[in-house]
């Protein structure tokens, strides 16, 4: 058995098993609270830049297969766990968590004291961490931790974004053109908007508005993606032109951030975030709530916005923070969380549908014109 | 939506007494009930036949009956009581069915009672097999392919069609009962039949055999704004075909990858508004093809469940208290979680632990039953273990079963196993039984690879290989040996073995291995169960014990009181036991002390989490309770209250410097010694029937000749009387020490003389050392011979000499003082020929309080507590005995309609599941209700089968004349017959059972027999009988085998027919 040591900030030091890869690897750490679902949680894209806890105490018991993915690759900088299975017991697992994570050089521990790094992470905020299986010694590890990169201010969003535009499956019949703007986009929202009848077009973060505009979509879906959404200066001129020329655009997570900032609002970091598949979010208009799949650390400044012609839709009920806004004059809105939900539960798919309505009208809009 | 102001008054049904299928998780989850909805100014009205419940205390409701659940019964009570609102889910199936019925019938309506939680519709929807696979269907859910049949000839079709591989299971029975699996077209009719039987409306389901696949359940919530939020995911670890209830159970669901979890939320939830299940909770079934991932639906319960018990003790999450708050219109986003404080109720529990239930099962009480389980569940309890992985989980949950297991093998009891070949092991488990774990444990130990194994079992392979890394932990700790450092060490007790099981590895005592962890500082911390898996600040001291490291336990400044409960419910010990716990953490709380309760069975009312100031869900052992006193450092610990668990470690407890209140362990083992319990007889000039030790049969053999036959023999320190029996001769006591005890001179067995014919009394007296307050007699119907726990008994004794009561008072003080009794004590005394013999003194809480308690309006248990923890009676202002204006008997239930093939006689081995308690002004109708309560149909008219012995045939004049008097009518074999003639009865002769057709089978099976009365004969007319008592049982045809029960059948029936049921709440009885 070969040793991993997790450091952390703070100087806290957890010895464990390495069942990763071999090497060192830094990054932010933070805690997820999904019971199903590591997989896909290690292949979205949002996680880049960071090491992922879980908190749920037996990880990999179904192993990988090749269809759970978010992305073509993990993007996690480590993952922790309590135990790690070796050989899995599912009838569609096509290889073990280790050799997958051995397989994309990701590091990786295992043997840790999950329960005590969240309560750590709970009380003093997410915190910079590496996990190395090379360097046992603790004090030079709590200063490589201390020395990485702070999450705020860091763009995580150009290593993941794809870097020239493709095509996704077309459906049968497509009825809607949509551009996505991929920031980090998972696969999964990809999926539900072929199934809501969208030819996809997904652009790299850094397009440029009017090439946007030469596809002559009929909406715009704005990715999540990894990170602070004030380190992405780049983006926001595309985005703002887009809003002006009135197309709807729909936006999830670090796509919500975005559409605020480019509102002209602010974001915020959490102390932790939210990152689990059991977050309660109240939706204003049906007085219902749903349960969802979020991973953040930023969250959208309510106040920020409030001259503006907005209504927050969704609130979270754990802690009053912005789950999501809806443009009243304009075709635009977002969710905080995920409503593609992979992992995590289906609550919240009707917004896929939202999106396509605002595309009809706007459809309807132009042919009239 | 705000609450409900249109309802005030809110009835509860509960669900009676325990049965197999139907135990105290219903008395916990009506008293969440109860409380939610009193924190919300409703006024609460509360129906039960069971005393033993917390439900039922006075404090619960505004107003409590203790009357037989019967619609005659509540309706009377509706009546009495006009609820607005009946809330129907939190009563087990028995009050759900109730609520139907009086749904079905008018009666809610009549009286203008509203349905809340569960309307009539729905419950129908979810509970009528045939109603909910159309629903499935209609939803593009798929479920087993299947047909709802009402005869043999519909059946024999479909059976055709799927091969005779069939699930059969009939309507509306409890806990599976009735239900079977065919493998052949014999199999398969014989199944039907019995189901048709079974079923109260003779229907049964037919379903394509799933068998083998994996089985999972979620526990549901709903609310009136529709949402939906799923509690727990729970996965079986025996496959489907064994009924949930007696499976082995894990939380959260550990082989289901978010593709196939998220398809079975999606499946509960569309069937939560497909069925139309307004509010609540509900737990839906689900079956997974292991091969191709095939998902199809099962069955939902439309109520508060055995399960949603458990997944509210899993994940914190209170299911039953919701679900009130719920029905009276909340939306679950406007409750608070308790837990976190800051976080509403709509949100889905997640877990950072692994939960375990391990279901315990009473066979060995059942001489001819099997050990096989079944879709017919017949577990009579369960416990649950909290542990970091499944490997700690398991070995924990092992360690709470008390079933003399320290863990996963390497303990005393592993010959059991270990004396097995490889093939003998694989031959066993195929029959799900269970010893199953250990044999597939101890076959992995021999090398079973593990498709032998999965193909054997049909265990999923992921618990399979958590199996094999204990093994071969349990390889590498033996071979370290008593060198193992620190990190292996913890290592061994991160994957949950026991001290018991490293000390049996490394051959030292449980001592040096103790003491070797505390010199490494290798000692538990204390984690929180959460609900959320430390994503907040938890504020509910809800604790179990792991090896990660970490210690969360936080203590406040008053002093601080451990109360050890009574783990699993077995025959024997049950929720009596709880009631006197729970009672013990109130009285103490408001005392001012800091209560901490530790068990770990997830059924009762002491394992909810506010019931005492902090709880550890913890195993009963020697180990994890010291590990806890160690830690919190308590100024007393009550042992008294759990029944015999805490009870048989107050002396190593005490020893290793844990402080016991009450009843020093010394007083407890005086009582418990033969021979000191003996001085103290001849001190105070008592009587005791002859008796003696033996520790062979040669010696046994001396002894019954010197005391005489009939003898009552045993093993020493059993509860319930476990293996005890009477023999009337050398032959039987000879055959008795072959089969049934192995005697030796570490486990001797006791022989006291029996005494025939003789009344027993049943008395419970609480003393603080100074005053003795003998709080209640219950004189027994049955005669002495019967146990104790399987005798019906009056309060007050009904025909019994006043002088003689009063001799056994001032016994029962001597005994007390002599004693030094310090808290309860409970003591049986045998009366003939007004002499007053001593058969057993128990210097601890009893079967009998909570009966007692309610019976004469004193919470016995709360006293006790105080007294323990320093108080006097006359403080507490208790110093009289109590006589009650009023009679209440209680009866008890058996299951052994459970049990195909056993008979039903009674014995002074203990196999009543629970009791029912029945209230009036005479002893007539007391037992009357009591009979009802226990669903014993005493008839008003109509035929009497008499079939008495011969020791009985001088004793029948008396019964026979009275039932004869009220014109009954008798029917009777040729022995009884005659006796009856020359009592000028009137009798018609019946055909024993091969003398010709038709004979009393037949006759019983035409239904001309109203009533039967049939006293044993003894061996050689056993078959005969038993065919007899199983047929009526079958029948529901009520069955007295002692003739004093059928004397107060007798009286109840002259009291129904002359008087009119008192109805009067407990608050009545006792203002």
């Amino acid at each position: 058995m070969k040793t991993a040591i997790l450091a952390m900030e703070d100087g806290s030091v957890f010895t464990g098993r390495a069942v990763g890869a071999d090497g060192e690897s830094a990054g932010e750490l933070v805690f997820n609270t999904s019971m199903t679902g590591y997989h896909e949680i290690l292949t979205a894209p949002s996680y880049a830049g960071q090491i992922v806890t879980m908190t749920c105490s037996h990880i990999g018991n179904y192993g990988v297969n090749e269809t759970d993915v978010e992305s073509e690759n993990p993007h996690v900088r480590g993952f922790v766990m309590r135990e790690c299975c070796f050989e899995p017991s599912n009838w569609r697992a096509t290889a073990s968590l280790p050799d997958y994570l051995k397989h994309h050089n990701i590091v990786a521990i295992d043997g840790v004291d999950t329960r005590h790094i969240t309560r750590l992470l709970r009380t003093k905020g997410a915190m910079k961490a590496i996990i190395s299986t090379t360097d046992k010694d603790h004090a030079s590890l709590v200063k490589k931790a201390r020395a990485s990169a702070d999450m705020a201010g860091s763009d995580y969003v150009r290593d993941v974004s794809v870097k020239a535009p493709y095509e996704w499956n077309a459906p049968t019949n497509p009825k809607y053109r949509v551009v996505a703007i991929d920031y980090g986009i998972k696969r999964n929202i990809l999926r539900l908007l072929e199934q809501a009848g969208c030819a996809i077009t997904v652009m790299p973060a850094t397009v440029a508005a009017d090439e946007v505009l030469a596809l002559d979509p009929d909406g715009v879906f704005l990715s999540n993606g990894p990170g602070d959404p004030a380190a992405l200066p780049y983006v926001y001129p595309t985005v703002r032109t887009l809003i002006k020329q009135k197309i709807p655009i729909f936006g999830i997570c670090l796509g919500h951030q975005i559409l605020a900032h480019a509102l002209g609002g602010a974001t915020y970091k959490l102390k932790f975030g939210h990152r689990g598949g059991n977050q309660p979010v109240y939706h204003e208009e049906t007085g219902r709530v749903e349960i969802t799949a979020q991973n953040h650390g930023f969250a959208v400044d309510t106040e920020s916005l409030a001259d503006q012609d907005i209504q927050f839709s969704h609130v979270h009920l754990n802690d009053q923070t912005c789950s999501g806004m809806c443009h009243q004059s304009l075709p635009l809105f977002s969710v905080q969380y995920h409503p593609e939900s992979s992992p995590g539960p289906h609550d919240s798919r009707y917004l896929f549908e939202k999106f396509t309505a605002l595309m009809d009208a706007y459809k309807a809009g132009r042919s009239a014109a | 939506m705000p609450k409900r102001t249109d309802i005030k008054k809110i009835l509860l049904i509960g669900s009676g007494p325990i049965v197999i299928g139907q135990a105290c998780e219903f008395d916990y989850s009506g008293t969440q009930a109860c409380k939610a909805l009193r924190e919300e100014g409703y006024s609460v009205v509360l129906a039960n036949s069971n005393p033993a419940t917390i439900m039922t205390d006075p404090e619960t409701a505004e107003r409590v009956y203790i009357e037989p659940l019967t619609v005659e019964f509540l309706e009377r009570i509706i009546d009495r009581e006009r609820p607005d609102a009946l809330l129907p889910t939190v009563g087990g199936q028995t009050g759900l069915n109730l609520s139907v019925a009086l749904a079905e019938q008018g009666i809610l309506n009549k009286y203008g009672c509203e349905l809340v939680g569960a309307r009539l519709g729905p419950i129908k929807k979810a509970e009528d097999r045939g109603l909910f696979k159309e629903a499935m269907e209609r939803i593009g859910l798929d479920v087993p392919r299947s047909q709802v049949v009402h005869s043999l000839e519909e059946a024999r079709a479909f059976g055709a069609e799927v091969n005779y591989a069939a699930v059969i299971r009939p309507a509306f029975t409890l806990g599976g009962s009735g239900a079977g699996l065919a493998f052949n077209k014999d199999e398969f009719e014989y199944a039907v039949r019995y189901g048709l039987d079974a079923s109260p409306i003779t229907e049964v389901l037919i379903e394509e055999s799933v068998i083998g696949w994996k089985e999972y359940e979620l526990e549901v919530m709903r609310d009136l704004n529709d949402n939906v939020v799923i509690v727990c995911s729970i996965e079986n670890l025996d496959a489907m075909g064994v009924h949930t209830g007696d499976s082995i159970t894990v939380a959260p669901a550990q082989t289901l990858t978010d593709k196939e979890y998220q398809a079975m939320r999606n499946a509960s939830v569309a069937i939560m508004r497909e069925i139309g299940v307004d509010t609540g909770g509900s737990n839906v079934q689900f079956a997974v093809c292991p091969k191709t991932g095939r998902m199809v639906v099962i069955e939902m319960n439309p109520r508060v469940s055995r399960s949603s018990a458990l997944a509210s003790k899993a994940t914190g999450f209170p299911i039953a208290k919701i679900a009130a708050k719920l029905a009276v219109g909340y939306s679950l986003d406007e409750i608070r979680n308790d837990i976190t404080r800051e976080t509403p109720a709509s949100f889905e529990p997640t877990i950072d632990y692994v939960v375990t239930k391990i279901p315990r099962w009473a066979f060995e009480k059942f001489p001819g039953s099997q050990d096989m389980l079944t879709v017919q569940m017949k577990s009579v309890g369960e416990t649950m273990s909290i542990g970091r992985t499944f490997k700690e989980s398991v070995q924990k949950a092992i360690r709470g079963l008390e079933t003399g297991r320290a863990g996963l093998g390497c303990d005393k009891r592993a010959a059991a196993e270990t004396r097995l070949s490889l093939e003998e092991l694989l031959q066993r488990m195929r029959t799900p039984n269970r010893e199953r774990l250990y044999q597939v444990t101890e076959a992995l130990r021999k090398g079973a690879t593990l498709e032998q194994i999965h193909e054997a079992t049909w265990y999923d392979p992921w618990f399979i290989r958590q199996l094999q890394e204990i093994v071969r932990a349990e390889e590498e700790l033996r071979a370290l040996g008593q060198n193992a450092d620190a990190d292996a060490l913890r290592q061994a007790k991160q994957h949950g073995f026991s001290d018991v099981q490293i000390a049996h590895m490394w051959q030292c005592t449980e001592q040096e291995v103790r003491t070797k962890r505390n010199e490494l500082n290798i000692v538990p911390g204390y984690r929180l169960v959460d609900t959320c898996a430390a994503e907040f600040e938890a504020y509910t001291p809800y604790y179990y014990s792991s090896y990660d490291g970490e210690d969360e336990t936080r203590l406040g400044d008053n002093k601080r009181i451990v109360i050890l409960g009574g783990g699993p419910n077995r025959i024997g010990q049950g929720i009596e036991f709880d009631y006197c716990c729970v009672h013990a953490a109130f009285a103490l709380k408001d005392d001012g002390f800091e209560t901490i309760m530790v068990n770990c069975n997830p059924e009762t009312v002491s394992t909810d989490y506010d019931t005492s100031d902090s709880l550890f869900f913890e195993p009963l052992t020697f180990e994890d309770v010291m590990n806890i006193i160690d830690r919190v450092k308590p100024v007393g610990v009550i042992v008294q209250f759990g029944g015999q668990t805490p009870l048989n470690l107050a002396e190593r407890l005490e020893a290793a410097g844990a402080p016991i209140i009450g009843t020093s362990p010394d007083s407890i083992a005086r009582a418990e010694d033969r021979e000191r319990f003996r001085e103290v007889v001849e001190t105070l000039k008592l009587k005791q029937p002859a008796n003696d030790v033996a520790t062979s049969f040669e010696q046994a053999a001396a002894i019954a000749d010197r005391i005489g036959y009939p003898v009552v023999v045993r093993p020493s320190f059993v509860l319930g009387g476990r293996a005890m029996e009477i023999v009337y001769d050398r032959n039987a006591l000879e055959r008795y020490m072959t089969y049934a005890v192995e005697a030796s001179p570490e486990h001797p067995i006791l022989i006291d003389k029996f005494l025939e014919a003789a009344i027993e009394l049943d008395v419970d007296a609480i003393s603080d050392g100074e005053t003795v307050v003998v709080a209640g007699i219950m004189q027994h119907i049955e005669e002495a011979g019967v146990h104790s726990g399987d005798s019906a008994c009056i309060l007050p004794p009904y025909d019994m000499d006043p002088t003689l009561i009063e001799q056994v008072r001032e016994q029962t003080r001597a005994l007390a003082k002599t004693l030094g009794v310090v808290g309860l004590m409970n003591i049986q005394y045998a009366i003939r020929d007004n002499d007053i013999f001593l058969l057993e003194v128990n210097p601890r809480a009893s079967r009998t309080i909570p009966f007692v308690s309610k019976a004469i309006g004193v919470p016995l248990a709360k006293l006790a507590a105080r007294v323990m923890a320093g108080k006097t009676l006359v403080e507490l202002g208790f110093t009289e005995d109590p006589t009650p204006t009023h009679v209440s008997a209680k009866e008890v239930v058996l299951p052994f309609i459970k049990f195909p093939g056993v008979d039903i006689l009674l014995g002074p081995e203990m196999r009543s599941t629970g009791e029912v308690m029945g209230i009036d002004a005479s002893m007539g109708m007391a037992f009357a209700k009591s009979q009802i309560a226990a669903g014993n149909h005493l008839p008003l008219k109509g035929t009497v089968f008499l079939s008495v012995n011969d020791r009985d045939k001088d004793k029948v004049a008396d019964v026979a004349q009275a039932l004869h008097d009220l014109g009954f009518k008798f029917m009777a074999t040729a022995g009884t017959a005659a006796r009856l003639r020359m009592l000028d009865i009137p009798v018609k002769e019946v055909h024993k059972v091969g003398e010709g057709r038709p004979n009393i089978i037949d006759r019983i099976i035409n239904g001309d027999v109203d009533w039967i009365i049939n006293t044993p004969l003894g061996m050689e007319a056993k078959t005969d009988e038993m065919t007899i008592r199983r047929t009526a049982l079958e029948r529901h045809l009520p069955t007295m085998t002692t003739l004093a029960a059928a004397r107060a059948g007798v009286a109840a029936i002259e009291a129904m027919r002359t008087t009119e049921p008192v109805l009067l709440s407990l608050q009545e009885y006792h203002t």
